[in-house]
């Protein structure tokens, strides 16, 4: 977006955060002293303030329904008990079905999708394709204007027929027109000389960008390939329109979207009967749901964190 | 002479065709589902005129003109709905770059790689989370019964509130989470610009005995102002669609709270989703569609008038 915007570094270094520190003057000011002071206080706060939430949950998903209902939720479970996992796990059959339709939409997803936006991304930044601004501005234009929800809904729903099919989410996340400016931007970095060479060689354009530049471009297929498959993993959205119950197993976050929807239902339907409320634990079955569904995020986010930072840092830079 | 021109013209785009064959079809599967999820719809917005049913379809249903633009004006739907997207999504804009811009400044003032790294993590997670969680994480911290914010207003004393029928504390609920969820990702841009600025700045700077903070405000901040005015105008090109999952996730079907939470984008949700309300969200979506492209048009124009290398087109 900018020229401060160093991006051989930030490919190279894999990294923001993994930078070097700035080199500065050895004497530090009082300013300086004070300013860090200042820095490394505030960054903890807001470090812990976006943390905070996701240790509520976990110890929610830990405490026994009637401490929650005495209480309220807090920082650390009073009691610490799995009940509310035994309850999820008791009937697997949901969940396990929720997950496989989740990992294989985002495993397939994410691989065919890289795959046509880097074939995409690849083609549009060759300087010799003549029709490359055209195709650009073709893919760009649907960013700034389109049908709607509603018309979108009814072609997609009706006339192409894929109201309560998986397709209907499945396809439509495979790429995004930023995503595809954003391989567009990485391909730069790929040397001009190389793809020369690759055709004085009289290796075909596919030859050259399967065999030389996609393994010049691990970085880039990383980036890109996290941000499909967290659009992947977090889809509920696609799933509310075109699922709604007409599917078995709903996709995770869909599945969690309806438990959350569904206990205040459930909860105030049992108050009407002779059963205690505090039989059922609605609470913390909400949130184990959610560790649950958010579980193996967090299981990789450590791995995924750089190619993460990387990404945003080139996807600033314009195409 | 003129036709000579033409038939070299084309053939010679004949010729770019079968040149650029494998290219071409390289490009192929991702035209094609542009064409088929975006484009193919578009005709679709003629619902807007129509007193659309199902049996006559979308061509074959009575035209009624622009009834359906008058009823949104007439009921001050329209108002209150631009209203509220705006104002969000401004609130957003100014709170969000602030936060970054001292949060990115405050990062390069750590020294220790482990604190940055540990820090970045912890504030890049929210965005890593599905907007039913955000939900779910709203509901934990504020509902009545058993929320954390209630629980400890009752243990020093204190009456509980209920927050989800209080539509005058949700403006400020939406633009906390809102923050949340994207102050650590929206830093990067900034933090990145920081790292990029000429070190000798600083070292001249440092060697005339500027304190810190003249540091900041005379080398840092004047450097930034590039990145933060083109990341401005062009979220302000986008000022008319709002993040559609943030709100729905925590306000829902609340309708005690529609009148200061309800945005584009939930409200033809709605119509579509729970009352199957067709012409309306279409006349809503296609006034949000031009009114939000001629904004695009304009931050685009006026960026192009500030340093032409920014401009998207």
């Amino acid at each position: 977006m900018t020229d401060h915007i160093n991006t051989d570094g930030i490919i190279g270094a894999g990294g923001v955060g993994m930078g070097p520190a700035k080199p500065r003057a050895v004497k530090l000011d009082r300013s300086d002293i004070v300013l860090q002071t200042i820095s490394y206080i505030v960054i903890t706060l807001f470090a812990l303030f976006c943390l905070l939430p996701f240790v509520l949950i976990l110890s929610a998903s830990f405490s026994t329904e009637a401490t929650i209902m005495k209480t309220g939720f807090g920082l650390l479970p009073k009691d610490f008990t799995l009940t509310a996992y035994e309850y999820i796990f008791k009937a697997p059959r949901q969940i396990v079905g929720s997950y496989i339709v989740t990992i294989t939409m985002t495993v397939c997803g994410t691989a065919i999708g890289l795959f046509v936006i880097s074939m995409t991304g690849y083609a549009l930044n060759r300087k010799d394709f003549p029709f490359r601004d055209h195709i650009s501005f073709f893919i760009y234009f649907t960013t700034l204007f389109s049908a709607g929800l509603a018309p979108t809904f009814l072609w997609i729903a009706r006339d192409l027929g894929l109201r309560g099919s998986y397709f209907a989410v499945f396809l439509q996340l495979l790429m995004t027109p930023w995503l595809i400016i954003l391989m567009k931007n990485f391909m730069r970095t790929v040397p001009y000389e190389i793809i020369e060479s690759g055709k004085v060689d009289g290796a075909g354009d596919f030859r050259i960008f399967a065999q030389l530049c996609l393994p010049m471009m691990k970085p880039a297929l990383a980036t890109i390939g996290l941000f499909l498959a967290l659009s992947y993993w977090n889809e509920w959205y696609l799933s509310s329109l075109y699922l709604g119950s007409t599917v078995e197993f709903k996709p995770l976050q869909y599945l969690l979207y309806n438990i959350i929807n569904t206990a205040n239902a459930l909860r105030n339907s049992v108050a009407g009967s002779n059963v205690s409320i505090t039989n059922l634990p609605s609470n913390t079955l909400k949130m184990a749901s959610a560790i649950v569904a958010i579980g193996p995020i967090l299981l990789l986010y450590p791995f995924i964190q750089k190619y993460f930072v990387s990404g945003i840092t080139i996807g600033a830079v314009k195409g | 002479m003129a036709g000579e021109e033409t038939t070299r013209r084309r053939k010679s785009l004949l010729r770019q065709l079968a040149d650029s064959k494998v290219l071409l079809l390289m490009c192929a599967p991702a035209v094609i589902f542009f064409i088929v999820f975006n484009y193919a719809p578009l005709p679709g917005a003629w619902i807007a005129f129509t007193n659309f049913n199902y049996r006559d379809g979308i061509f074959g249903s009575p035209f009624v003109g622009f009834k359906n633009f008058e009823f949104l004006i007439k009921s001050g739907q329209l108002w209150t709905l631009t209203r509220n997207t705006i104002l969000y999504n401004l609130a957003f804009i100014v709170l969000g770059n602030i936060l970054q811009i001292a949060i990115a400044i405050m990062l390069n003032e750590i020294r220790s790689t482990f604190f940055k790294k540990i820090s970045q993590a912890a504030m890049f997670l929210p965005f890593f989370i599905s907007a039913v969680l955000v939900g779910v994480i709203a509901f934990n911290l504020l509902n009545y019964d058993t929320g954390a914010l209630n629980a400890l207003i009752k243990q020093t004393g204190g009456d509980p509130i209920k927050i989800y029928s209080t539509a005058g504390a949700w403006p400020l609920i939406i633009i906390v989470v809102h923050l949340w969820q994207s102050t650590g990702y929206g830093s990067i841009v900034y933090f990145a610009a920081i790292m990029g600025i000429d070190r000798s700045l600083y070292e001249a700077a440092t060697v005339d005995g500027a304190s810190a903070w003249q540091r900041i405000r005379y080398v840092t901040l004047p450097s930034l102002k590039p990145t933060f005015i083109i990341l401005v105008l062009f979220s302000l090109g986008g000022i008319m669609h709002g993040n559609f999952g943030l709100f729905w996730n925590l306000v829902g079907n609340n309708a005690s709270l529609f009148a200061t939470t309800d945005i584009i984008e939930t409200s033809v949700y709605r119509m579509v989703l729970s009352q199957n309300n067709f012409t309306t969200s279409t006349a809503v979506g296609l006034y949000q569609s031009l009114f939000g492209f001629a904004l695009v048009m304009t931050a685009n124009w006026i960026v192009r008038r500030i340093n032409k290398d920014y401009a998207l087109f």
